[in-house]
């Protein structure tokens, strides 16, 4: 009886992994389209090269990794091996919270007060960068991906047994090099997963570059421009009124799946490395 | 491996004669012996004598490490009280007793290791070559530098064996002109050169438990430390491994002070030139604190101790 | 402040003993470390705290009883409101958990107490469930559209709504109830199985009401995550609604779909009232979480 429940969730998975894929056939000639440089799927001559949605998601994905990494495995060595007990109590769920907050109000956030402020900050014209830009949607994600990258990190270095670090310190090492050199080192796979899986979930989200990103496919990398990612294309067309079954219904679909295997093939490799790291340590 | 130096060692008890009672024990203890030295030094009959500070072929005891009242707390829990011991240059001390007793906790503030547990508090002083090792001014780092430890379960890197060895040196800022020489040489001293030579550059965690632990202690020589602080080495090895490094440990006293915890009063019996007995009390409220029964030459305390409650642990009436 | 360089490599005999213990204070290269990752805690902290009361302050003007009586209107902002809003969202959990709670509470019985994890379908559903979980929200909102808004032709509604998010949320229940389940002692089951009790008797009677604090917990952090969903809604179609719901196929409109109206409508008065919607969110979310670390605290099981 309970085994229909669980099977029921697989069937879930299959469905939406078949699902885009079977639309997704049904447009076989565009396939080799997808790698073409124009998308402008409801002109007149439509164009369905891919590439500049991808250039968007990859350029905010990049720009919130470069906030987040860092400042995420910061948080976790911090957390890790400087912060005393009482310390990492309260602080640890407060990075939490970060996590906690729907995307929907980041999004408002980013448009609303971000791109203000950087209009402010970046000197000459008042209207760099634009109203949508990806500068703003990328700084943004970067600190809602924060928590993700610091829990996991620290779960990964939590997991490096007390003796090494005893015998760094037994050796005349200071906090810092112990943190360095020995626990960092050894959580690496930990790490690296946390990293994945907060890209990951960088080239999933949705509301925040809808609402601050923008809706015109670019193809250039400047990240003060409006940029529209995979998933503010699929979300848009989707609120719109398309009718089944058309190609441009199609589309979602298309790109639905590819962001799908995007965040697949991470989403596994991230498994694998956390699964290394408990072996090692477990 | 032949016993090199002069050691009124254990190992020559049985040429001592005793009393009834103590027969037995020197049976038990001679069955635990490994060798026994060809020389039989005269100093034997002086360390029975109890002299505590007697020498052994002319050599003065120069104690490097003395503990005046030390007791150490975890937070409001006084872990250990009142305990006065010297630690002699170039000896193995041993420091035994049943579980519980503190002497692991005493033998981590020695490198001031017990400083990374919160809540974690010395009374009384500790001072190495005079100076008080937990005054102000002192530096942590130097002292666990000058102070090495190694550990019950052996901890090697998961790194390189190399990287194992020159962990210490880089970490301390040493510029050396050939980091090869020195893993070389600490790797030699610890007699497992000869084992690894040609996998320096292989993990770790690849070698045997017994290798592992040679490898700590070779990890631990290669900073030039003066005194290496053993906590139970040999607990988590099999019997070759262990007797390999009670090897080691031998030859290791002639350039550094040894101290080593173990459970296994035998071991300490083979290995050491001085034993401290410890022991746990009760109080009123039922709390467990650990004292020091007694220390002295390991003689002595095999074959005659002061106290019953020693007696007691080395007949293995109870522990 | 340097490290000393100590004498060159070693010879047997070398006094490393003699000299003082030097004292040093924290090297400035230690304290600037240190600094550094307290301003990467610092960044993430200070932001949620200028976020929230950028917020607060945002939506000041339209914090008032007006939020929650009266309907949205795209014409006239003095006079919206976001109760179909409200009403909507609290539809949508509601169903949402009716979904996905039994569903997930069964799996994860089933993978806890009767799957052998050695067979190769049991690990095939592990996995998957673990992949589910990091699955883009915006993914589900196609799976939705896809099949039941189309596909079975509900539309927008209720019922679409909530089944998607329950989809969406099932990974974190199952999750969070295994860990709940597995941290039962074994020692509870093999006295009820002693005793003569089958084994869904003992699940049944002894397990699941141990594991119910850790499964409560679990639920409402489905539910945090489910209300705060934005984007699988719209994908479904849905939007702008005046009115409350009255039904599982009665159409809707949640908080985070108006607050994303709100946001992208051009005229400044309604960015007001899209921040005193999320203050709204934020406030219900606040409620669900105390409600959680409540129940954990009242509950810390003495095992």
């Amino acid at each position: 009886m309970a085994a229909l429940v669980s099977v029921a969730t697989t069937v879930g998975i299959v469905i939406s992994l078949f699902v885009p894929a079977f639309q997704f056939f049904q447009e076989v000639p565009l396939t080799d389209f997808l790698f073409g440089t124009t998308w402008s799927p409801t002109f007149a001559n439509p164009g369905f090269g891919v590439w500049p949605l991808v250039v968007g998601t990859l350029l905010i994905t990049v720009i919130a990794s470069i906030v987040a990494l860092p400042l995420g495995l910061g948080s976790a060595v911090y957390l890790s091996e400087y912060a005393e007990d009482r310390v990492r109590r309260t602080l640890k769920p407060a990075l939490e919270v970060l996590a906690g907050i729907p995307t929907v109000i980041y999004g408002f956030f980013a448009l609303t007060l971000v791109t203000p402020l950087l209009r402010w900050l970046i000197p000459g014209d008042a209207e760099i960068p634009q109203i949508y830009n990806a500068l703003s949607a990328g700084l943004v994600m970067g600190v809602m991906i924060i928590p993700t990258i610091a829990s996991l990190s620290e779960d990964a270095m939590s997991a490096v047994p007390s003796g090494l670090r005893q015998g760094a310190f037994a050796l005349g090492s200071n906090r810092r090099q112990v943190a360095t050199r020995v626990v960092v080192p050894a959580a690496l796979s930990g790490i690296t997963a946390a990293f994945v899986l907060g890209i990951s979930r960088a080239i999933g989200e949705t509301m925040i570059v809808v609402m601050a990103a923008g809706l015109q496919p670019n193809t250039s990398w400047n990240p003060l421009e409006i940029h529209q990612t995979m998933t503010a294309f699929i979300a848009s067309t989707a609120a719109g009124d398309i009718a089944t079954g058309t190609t441009i219904y199609k589309t979602i679909f298309a790109v639905g799946a590819l962001l799908f295997v995007m965040t697949f093939v991470m989403n596994m490799i991230s498994i694998r490395l956390v699964r290394r790291y408990r072996e090692v340590y477990e | 491996m032949s016993i090199p130096k002069n050691t009124p060692g254990p190992s020559s008890t049985s040429s001592v004669s005793t009393t009834g009672t103590r027969i037995r024990v020197h049976e038990s203890l001679a069955g635990a012996m490994t060798e026994s030295t060809p020389d039989l030094p005269v100093s034997v009959s002086v360390a029975s004598s109890g002299a505590n500070t007697g020498d052994d072929a002319g050599r003065a005891f120069e104690s490097v490490i003395t503990t005046r009242d030390l007791s150490v707390y975890y937070g409001s829990y006084q872990a250990v009280r009142h305990v006065d011991m010297n630690f002699g240059k170039n000896r193995i001390t041993a420091m035994i007793g049943p579980s519980g007793c503190g002497k692991s906790t005493v033998l981590r503030c020695f490198n001031r290791m017990n400083d990374l547990i919160a809540g974690a508090r010395v009374e009384g002083t500790i001072t190495y070559h005079g100076q008080d090792v937990y005054a102000e001014e002192v530096d942590t780092i130097e002292v666990r530098r000058r102070v090495g430890m190694v550990f019950q379960k052996p901890n090697p890197f998961p790194k390189s064996i190399y990287d194992n060895i020159a962990y210490g040196p880089r970490v301390n800022g040493w510029k050396v002109s050939s980091m090869d020489d020195v893993v070389e040489e600490a790797l030699t001293r610890a007699a497992l050169w000869d084992e690894v030579k040609d996998k320096l550059k292989e993990s770790a965690l690849a070698l045997s438990g017994g290798q592992q632990q040679r490898l700590c202690i070779a990890r631990c020589i290669a900073v030039q430390p003066d005194v290496i602080l053993m906590d139970e080495p040999c607990a988590s090895l099999d019997p070759i491994a262990t007797s390999k490094i009670e090897d080691l440990m031998r030859e290791l006293a002639d350039d550094y002070t040894i101290i080593i915890v173990t459970h296994n009063m035998q071991q300490a019996a083979r290995v050491s030139d001085r034993t401290a007995f410890f022991t746990a009390d009760v109080d009123d409220e039922g709390v467990r604190h650990g004292r020091l029964v007694e220390m002295d030459w390991t003689n002595k305390i095999f074959t005659n101790p002061s106290d019953p409650r020693t007696e007691g642990y080395i007949s293995g009436r109870f522990g | 402040m340097t490290i000393t360089a100590p004498p060159p490599p070693p010879s047997p005999a070398t006094p490393a003993a003699r000299p003082l213990l030097k004292a040093t204070g924290e090297p400035l290269r230690e304290r600037a470390f240190k600094w550094m990752l307290w301003f990467c805690m610092a960044v993430g902290l200070v932001t949620l705290v200028v976020l929230l009361v950028y917020v607060f302050i945002r939506g000041w003007g339209a914090l008032d009883t007006r939020l929650v009586t009266n309907m949205p209107s795209s014409v006239l902002p003095a006079t919206a409101g976001a109760q179909s809003a409200i009403t909507g969202t609290l539809w949508l959990m509601v169903f949402t958990a009716i979904w996905a709670m039994p569903t997930g509470i069964l799996a994860a019985i089933y993978l806890e107490e009767y799957g052998d994890p050695t067979r190769w379908y049991n690990r095939v559903i592990e996995i998957n469930i673990l992949n589910l979980a990091a699955v883009p929200s915006i993914v589900f909102g196609i799976l939705g559209l896809a099949f039941i808004s189309r596909g079975l032709g509900f539309g927008p509604t209720i019922l679409t709504g909530s089944i998607t998010l329950a989809l969406l949320v099932l990974p974190i229940v199952v999750i969070a109830s295994r860990e709940a389940i597995r941290a039962v002692p074994q020692s509870i089951r093999a006295g009820s199985l002693a005793l003569g009790a089958t084994r869904w008797q003992t699940v049944y009677r002894q397990v699941l009401p141990a594991a119910i604090p850790g499964i409560a917990t679990g639920a409402i952090l489905a539910l945090s995550r489910a209300i705060g969903e934005a984007a699988p809604l719209l994908m479904l179609g849905v939007s702008f609604v005046r009115f409350n719901p009255d039904g599982l196929m009665s159409t809707f409109t949640a908080l985070p779909v108006q607050i994303y109206n709100w946001t992208t409508e051009s005229r400044p008065e309604y960015t007001e009232l899209a921040a005193a919607a999320s203050v709204v969110l934020l406030v219900l979310l606040l409620a669900m979480n105390s409600v959680a670390i409540y129940i954990r605290n009242k509950t810390q099981r003495r095992w």
